[in-house]
């Protein structure tokens, strides 16, 4: 995979300019976190990669994270695939779906600890649980380059950790908007620091620590 | 495994499918004239080449329509707006029910026993029903408004003047738009009065239908349709005082009342037929069970076989069609935004056209049996339902990265927009019984059927019995829509009820 380039991106809302000029270049196999304050910008440059890198299949995690409520855990996590079968076939899946599909989303939701919820309606879930299959979603997607917005934020302790693992393991390459400073420093190897829509610190993980991170919020 | 089958929702679904399709192996679907698509050809050609030089008829034609339908929406407005203020009363609730249940060409039919075809038959045709059903719709908007300001408002601030800041100034938008969607509804009442002899649309529609003139009829329903579309172009607020004074002397004088028919009606002609006769309640009840199953029961039978086919087939050309309008499949770009619009169009003509004029139409085209009627109800509430889902799902954003086409139908829109389009089905479910009992007319044997041929042999006991049984067929199955909607715990909200 060739590095992925941002270069002077800017993105505007009517006419107020909300991120950039900035540039930005991630090298294959780097988890970066992307940190500051809410309304920094974090948001609309996943957004803006989202767009930029459209032809490399980008799996997106959104913080409203789009899925359908009236449908089934496992379903949502089958549309992360869709584009790997033909159309009669999901059809026919979303009437009764077939025995590897349903083996292979067991085991995903296996080990985020949900598995046991798999035929309910999403709709029915915690905002946690919800969390956690928009998660599913995106590694069901698979491909190589992960941008997630705050995909952990509805977890705590060990669900937390076992998620950032899972997405981490999942994607050799990701960006995620992360708000928990010690989670992002443990599961990235970059932290790129926003603050009023430009990059404000790019340091390697290892470098940093809490404390260095704070005048960022 | 458990999948799909297990959602109350598909199952209820699945329920009304399987017996739409046990109904249909017992209607008759046929088409009986020699060369129906000659006929379709035919009338194509009238609307293509329309003949707009009947100027004369067609303007008188157009005029009356719409000042039917003014007179009679707004007085329909004015007593339901004081009547959904009382409709906490089980009486007004009632009432209002009752009067909303028989369709306002059996109310028609009723006045012109008594007041002949004067215009006060079709005003008062509109009005009633329409009060009844302005009553309800303004009452659950006044629900939905927010009951803090009213709670807050000093003591002795007067009820009229709290109403009015405080429930009333809230609910007005939403009052204006149902109003004012209610007003297109009046307009297709009123135009269909004509098929009973009220001077609007339908009159002069049945004339050139008659006479073969479809050059006449193609311009009739293209005018029909311009004004519809156009309807929020020259409905303007200010200028409605103006509309609502000058309608009521554009309705055209008719034949003068004769006060003594009133009075037969009342003391002779609704009188049973045995009990005019001194023949006591014996010969009540032998009357009574004749009606029933000669007429009554057959008439039941087969309205709702009529219904229950119509309404899924109505469900399914729904959902088919409401892509047409949503942006989602359309684009939001140059291209999609003429996409969009066409679709608009082929929804507003569907829409547009009254149940009774489409089966009107077919049935002169492919002779009588089930298929015009199922056809036309299909065709006319699947495009308000169709609509009303496209613009629902405008409101959803999707993700950045949601499939397209069909996978995007099938796994992000359809599930998310399948609870508003149910329940939005059951409010139709009612509608489509009314109207398929008031098709009969057309000589279809469902209940209107019986109640005009018991009006043509002049006997106006048997007709009102039936009208009040369609009334409480109609009630009936309000009720079950009711129930369905809340045990599937479908929520809705009122200001997009068609």
């Amino acid at each position: 995979m060739n590095a992925l380039a941002l270069r002077d991106a800017v993105a505007e809302y009517g006419t107020i300019r909300v991120l950039g000029p900035l540039s930005l270049t991630l090298a294959p196999g780097e988890h970066v976190a992307l940190v500051g304050k809410s309304g920094a910008g974090k948001s609309t440059l996943l957004s803006v990669m989202f767009d930029r890198w459209r032809d490399r299949h980008p799996a997106l995690m959104p913080q409203e994270l789009g899925l359908v409520p009236t449908l089934s855990v496992f379903h949502n996590v089958y549309m992360g695939g869709l584009f790997r079968h033909r159309g009669w076939y999901n059809l026919m899946t979303l009437v009764r779906p077939f025995g590897r599909d349903v083996q292979t989303i067991k085991l995903l939701l296996e080990r985020l600890d949900i598995a046991d919820k798999c035929w309910t309606a999403v709709g029915e879930l915690s905002g946690g649980e919800r969390q956690r299959v928009a998660a599913a979603r995106a590694i069901h997607q698979g491909g190589d380059l992960l941008l997630a917005d705050e995909p952990v934020s509805a977890l705590d302790g060990p669900l937390a950790e076992q998620l950032m693992a899972a997405l981490t393991t999942a994607y050799p390459t990701a960006v995620l908007a992360m708000h928990d400073v010690e989670l992002a420093l443990r599961f990235t190897d970059r932290v790129v620091g926003i603050a009023d829509g430009c990059i404000a610190l790019d340091e390697p993980s290892h470098r940093l620590n809490a404390q260095d991170l704070l005048p960022l919020y | 495994m458990v999948s799909m089958w297990h959602s109350a929702t598909v199952r209820t679904s699945l329920g009304f499918i399987a017996l739409a399709a046990v109904c249909a192996l017992f209607a008759d679907f046929q088409i009986s004239t020699q060369d129906p698509w000659q006929e379709v050809g035919r009338l194509m050609l009238g609307l293509v080449m329309p003949d707009f030089l009947a100027v004369d008829f067609l303007g008188q034609a157009l005029l009356r329509t719409l000042a039917f339908a003014f007179v009679g929406v707004g007085l329909g407005a004015l007593v339901g707006l004081p009547l959904a203020l009382a409709f906490h009363s089980a009486w007004v609730r009632t009432g209002c029910a009752f009067v909303r249940a028989i369709h306002e060409l059996f109310w028609a039919l009723i006045f012109l026993q008594f007041f002949g075809l004067h215009p006060l038959t079709g005003v008062l045709a509109i009005a009633i029903p329409y009060a009844g059903i302005f009553a309800k719709v303004y009452a659950e908007i006044f629900d939905e408004t927010d009951p803090q300001p009213a709670r807050v408002l000093p003591p002795d601030s007067g009820r009229i003047s709290g109403l009015a800041f405080t429930r009333l100034s809230q609910a007005w938008p939403h009052l204006v738009s149902y109003t004012a969607y209610r007003l297109e509804c009046g307009l297709r009442s009123s135009a269909v009065l004509g098929f009973v002899g009220m001077p609007t649309l339908g009159y002069y529609l049945e004339s050139a239908f008659a006479q073969g003139a479809y050059g006449s009829v193609g311009a009739l329903l293209i005018l029909f349709y311009v004004l519809i579309a156009t309807l929020r172009l020259w409905v303007r607020p200010r200028l409605l005082p103006f509309y609502l004074l000058a309608a009521p002397f554009l309705l055209g004088s008719g034949l003068p009342i004769m006060w003594s028919n009133v009075s037969r009606f009342f003391t002779q002609d609704i009188v049973p037929a045995p009990l005019r006769q001194g023949e006591g309640l014996t010969g009540l009840g032998t009357w009574l069970w004749e009606l029933l199953t000669t007429q009554a029961l057959p008439g039941i039978w087969h309205t709702l076989l009529l219904t229950q086919v119509a309404l899924v087939i109505t469900g399914a050309l729904a959902m088919a069609l409401f892509p047409l309008v949503s942006h989602h499949f359309t684009g939001r770009h140059f291209t999609g935004r003429v996409r969009g619009t066409l679709g608009h169009v082929v929804l507003v003509v569907m829409r547009s056209t009254p149940e009774y004029l489409l089966a009107f139409i077919l049935l002169q085209l492919w002779g009588p049996s089930m298929l015009p009627a199922v056809v036309a109800l299909a065709l006319h509430n699947g495009g308000i339902i169709a609509h009303l889902v496209g613009q629902r799902s405008n409101q959803l954003t999707l993700r950045q990265d949601a499939p397209r086409g069909l996978d995007r139908y099938a796994y992000e829109i359809a599930p998310r927009v399948y609870g508003p389009f149910l329940a939005l089905l059951f409010y139709r479910w009612e509608i489509i019984m009314r109207e398929t009992a008031i098709l009969g007319i057309l000589g279809i044997a469902t209940l209107g059927f019986y109640v005009d041929s018991a009006i043509q042999e002049i006997r106006f006991d048997r007709a009102l019995v039936l009208i009040l049984i369609t009334a409480a067929l109609n009630i009936g199955v309000d009720i079950l829509a009711r129930r369905l909607r809340a045990r599937l715990r479908l929520r809705h909200t009122v200001h997009s009820e068609p």
